[in-house]
Formats: structure tokens, C-alpha cells, sequence
């Protein structure tokens, strides 16, 4: 895939960022463009992508980081299952030093819980099978792109007749917190580069009416620096011609009808629900609950647990973080008391957090 | 842990198979990709599963598209 270094190629980064340079001329205002993938914001950061782009094109963070949404009540109940006996809680690492209202899952396990880092859902089950006499618990969050991997799990534990697999499940959906994030007149949002592996899924469709019903532009944008430049200028050039469409600048992975058979696994095994996301707070309808039919490998049912009553950190902003109201360089603990080994926040802790992605690159 | 990662598949079994990309190898489930795949193809590989295919042949030509438009010296 010799190709991928081509999309890092400074002169045709560079092409890019002239052309955004005179399309930004033009329109005479400044746009502010939200990413809202966590990988995107990494690699903003990594490649210098702002240091390339006019005075007049502001990108800013949004919730894109699945980690860094995911409410300290949720941590409070990770932590509340790894107390149980007999239990094991298998997690994405990224999930480990989270810190929830008084503890996290890494200071469960040097307390002697059982929390296992695993790659893959699958690789939960497969404990699962191991250790007949536990129960495992895997924590299920992410976004459409993992939702699927999740439920797939559940269908491979039925399949293997698993009793002893369990999933609190916190999915969440991008659309609709996109929808609201762009009727708030303080972000003033002028369009989305919205989540490549998101949209791999869910397919150019999902964004439809954000696009053509409120007048917000969004472009399905890859990774490397020229697909990043490129999107940002599909972006501005829709503004300077007033139109709102969704555009797919990653064509290469997604497809405009997104995963059908993954969408597919999903429905089977999800249905929305209420979500709460860490400092948007409830959003209807953007959360991905099991159904009644899996009922018996949904934690929160067939074992229910009480957790302490959930605190925010004070102090922390990770809540403006994540509704781009403001960059980590504006917390006042931001590489002081707030850092990637001793972190305060989700944000600082996820490595695609934009504080840890500010910290690791943005100074 | 969002992270999806492209990689080539080096074999396939029913609905398993192993990918690779910089030395690295990965179980990847075919189990959610509705495309059919064969051993050379790139996927994105995502928390042990395949998402989506990657399309080379769409990738070179959304670059040459790029260089044609964008490359100091053309004319758009
Ligand atoms: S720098 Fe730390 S304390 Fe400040 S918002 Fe980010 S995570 Fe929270």
C-alpha cells in the first residue's frame, strides 16, 4: 500500500492549503469547522494540520472520542462489577485509567480486581469460555464503528451457548449529538468533517438531514494530511458557494450506503435508547441499548449493581472540550496538575482525547 | 481505541482470517463486511473485525484527481 506516503506528500498538502488559502479570500468571514472522531483530532495535532490552514478556517474538536464521552457513572459501575466476586471485567485498554467519581479500573486491579485488557470483543468471550466459573463482564462503548463488533459478540456467545458473558453497554450514535452541537450559536459551527470509520458504516445517508435540512455542510474525511486538507477544502468551498451537502472524500473505504450487513448485526441485538454523554449530558435517542431478546448478556439486567453516586472532577473542562467550546490550552490544569501519567480527565487519558492529543503534539 | 487500521489479508478461513500491516498480524472476523474478500485485498481492521474494504484502485484515483487539481502548476 505504497500509496498511503503519497497522501502525506507535502507538495500536494501544500497545493491543498493554497487553495483553501484563496477559496477562505472569498468568503470573507471566518468558518469553524467541528471534527468529530477522535483519530481526526490525533491526526490534526500530529501533522500540524491548523499551523497549514488560514487565519480564517478554525477547526475545532468535537465528541468524537468514545472514551472521553463515556460519563463518570459508567466508569462508577465498571469499577462497581470488578469489586464482585468471581468476576472479571474485560475492557479496551483506553478504558483502564479513566478516572471515575473516587477510583478507576487501574486502581481497582492494584487493589487485586480482575481486569483484563482485551483487542477484541471476541477475545471477551473466549475468556469467558476459559473460565467457566466466572462471569465476564466486557464494557461496551464506541461508537456505530464498534457497536457492530460488540453485538457480534453476543451473537458468537449465543452461537457458542456462553453463559457466563455479560456486556454493559454504552454505545452511542453520532448524528443527533452532531445535529444539536450545530445549533449552538456560541460554536457556530459552518460544517462537520464527520468520522470516516463512523460514516464506513453508517453511510453518507446518516447525515442527510443535517446536511440538507439545516444547512450544514458535511464531508466524510480520511486520515492522512491530504485527505484532512482535502476535506477542510470541500468544506470551504461549499461554504463560499453556499451550499450543504454531504460530500465523501474517502471513498476508498466508505461507501455512500455504508455497511449494510454490519448495520445489520447491530439492529439485531440494539435498539436506541437515552444516552448521557459526559458534558452535553441526556440526548435522546443517541444510545444503543440491548434489546429484550438478548436480555440474559445485558450486565445492567442480569446482574444489576449499585455504584456510588457519580462527581465530576472539579476543575476539569472536558465538558466545553467536548462541545468545542474550548481547547485544552484554556483549562487552567492543562499540562500542570492534568497530564497523560497523572491524568484528571477523560480527555487526557484516551489517546485520542484531545487534551492527550494536545499535550502529546499541540505544544 | 477507535482506531481502525488498514491491513492485507494473508489468509482466510471461512469467516476468519489474518491480516498484516507493518510486520504486525491480527485475527480479523469477516463476520460484519458485506463484500466478499480474498487474500491480497486490504481491509480496515477495527477492535478485531473487518469493517470495510479498501479500495486501491478508488484510492489512486481520488489521488491522481487531487494532484490534478491541487499540484502547484495545474489549472483548476
Ligand atoms: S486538561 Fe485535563 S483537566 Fe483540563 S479539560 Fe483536559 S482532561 Fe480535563
Amino acid at each position: 500500500m505504497n500509496y498511503r506516503d503519497e497522501y502525506r506528500d507535502r507538495e500536494l498538502v501544500q497545493g491543498l492549503a493554497d487553495r483553501i488559502g484563496h477559496l477562505a479570500d472569498r468568503a470573507g468571514r471566518t468558518m469553524t469547522f467541528m471534527e468529530v472522531c477522535g483519530t481526526h483530532t490525533m491526526a490534526i495535532y500530529q501533522y500540524g494540520i491548523r499551523s497549514l490552514l488560514p487565519p480564517g478556517v478554525r477547526l475545532i474538536s468535537g465528541p468524537g472520542c468514545p472514551v472521553c464521552v463515556t460519563p463518570n457513572e459508567y466508569i462508577d459501575r465498571a469499577v462497581a462489577y470488578c469489586r464482585l466476586p468471581e468476576t472479571i471485567v474485560a475492557t479496551f485498554g483506553d478504558m483502564m485509567r479513566v478516572p471515575g467519581s473516587s477510583s478507576s479500573l487501574m486502581a481497582e486491579r492494584a487493589q487485586g480486581a480482575d481486569v483484563r485488557i482485551v483487542y477484541s470483543s471476541l477475545d471477551a468471550v473466549a475468556l469467558a469460555m476459559k473460565n467457566p466459573g466466572k462471569r465476564v463482564i466486557f464494557l461496551g462503548i464506541g461508537f456505530e464503528t464498534t457497536a457492530p463488533t460488540v453485538a457480534g459478540s453476543i451473537l458468537a456467545a449465543e452461537e457458542k451457548k456462553v453463559g457466563n458473558y455479560f456486556v454493559l453497554a454504552a454505545h452511542k450514535t453520532i448524528p443527533i449529538p452532531m445535529q444539536l452541537l450545530s445549533a449552538d450559536p456560541e460554536t457556530a459551527i459552518d460544517g462537520y468533517l464527520c468520522p470516516a470509520h463512523v460514516s464506513a458504516i453508517i453511510g453518507g445517508a446518516a447525515y442527510r438531514s443535517l446536511a440538507e435540512g439545516h444547512g450544514v455542510p458535511c464531508v466524510i474525511t480520511g486520515f492522512e494530511p491530504a485527505d484532512i486538507m482535502r476535506g477542510v477544502e470541500m468544506l470551504v468551498r461549499q461554504v463560499v458557494e453556499g451550499e450543504s451537502l454531504v460530500e465523501n472524500e474517502y471513498s476508498r473505504v466508505v461507501q455512500w450506503d455504508g455497511n449494510r450487513k454490519a448495520r445489520e448485526v447491530l439492529e439485531r441485538v440494539f435498539v436506541p435508547c437515552n444516552a448521557t454523554w459526559r458534558g452535553i449530558g441526556a440526548i435522546p435517542g443517541s444510545g444503543l441499548a440491548i434489546n429484550e431478546r438478548y436480555a440474559c448478556y445485558d450486565a445492567e439486567r442480569a446482574l444489576p449493581v449499585t455504584a456510588e453516586e457519580p462527581r465530576e472532577h472539579p476543575g476539569c473542562r472536558c465538558g466545553d472540550i467536548l462541545r468545542g467550546k474550548i481547547t485544552p490550552f484554556d483549562c487552567p490544569l492543562f499540562a500542570v496538575a492534568c497530564t497523560p501519567e497523572s491524568p484528571v480527565g477523560a480527555c487526557m487519558v484516551s489517546s485520542e482525547g484531545t487534551c492527550a492529543a494536545a499535550f502529546k503534539y499541540g505544544r | 481505541m477507535c482506531l481502525g487500521v488498514p491491513m492485507r489479508i494473508i489468509s482466510v478461513d471461512g469467516s476468519d482470517a489474518i491480516a498484516e500491516m507493518d510486520g504486525v498480524r491480527r485475527d480479523a472476523s469477516l463476520l460484519l463486511l458485506d463484500e466478499e474478500v480474498r487474500v491480497g485485498d486490504y481491509v480496515i481492521v477495527h477492535a478485531g473485525f473487518a469493517i470495510s474494504r479498501l479500495h486501491e484502485a478508488e484510492a489512486r484515483e481520488t489521488l491522481a484527481l487531487m494532484r490534478e487539481a491541487f499540484l502547484p502548476g495545474s489549472m483548476a
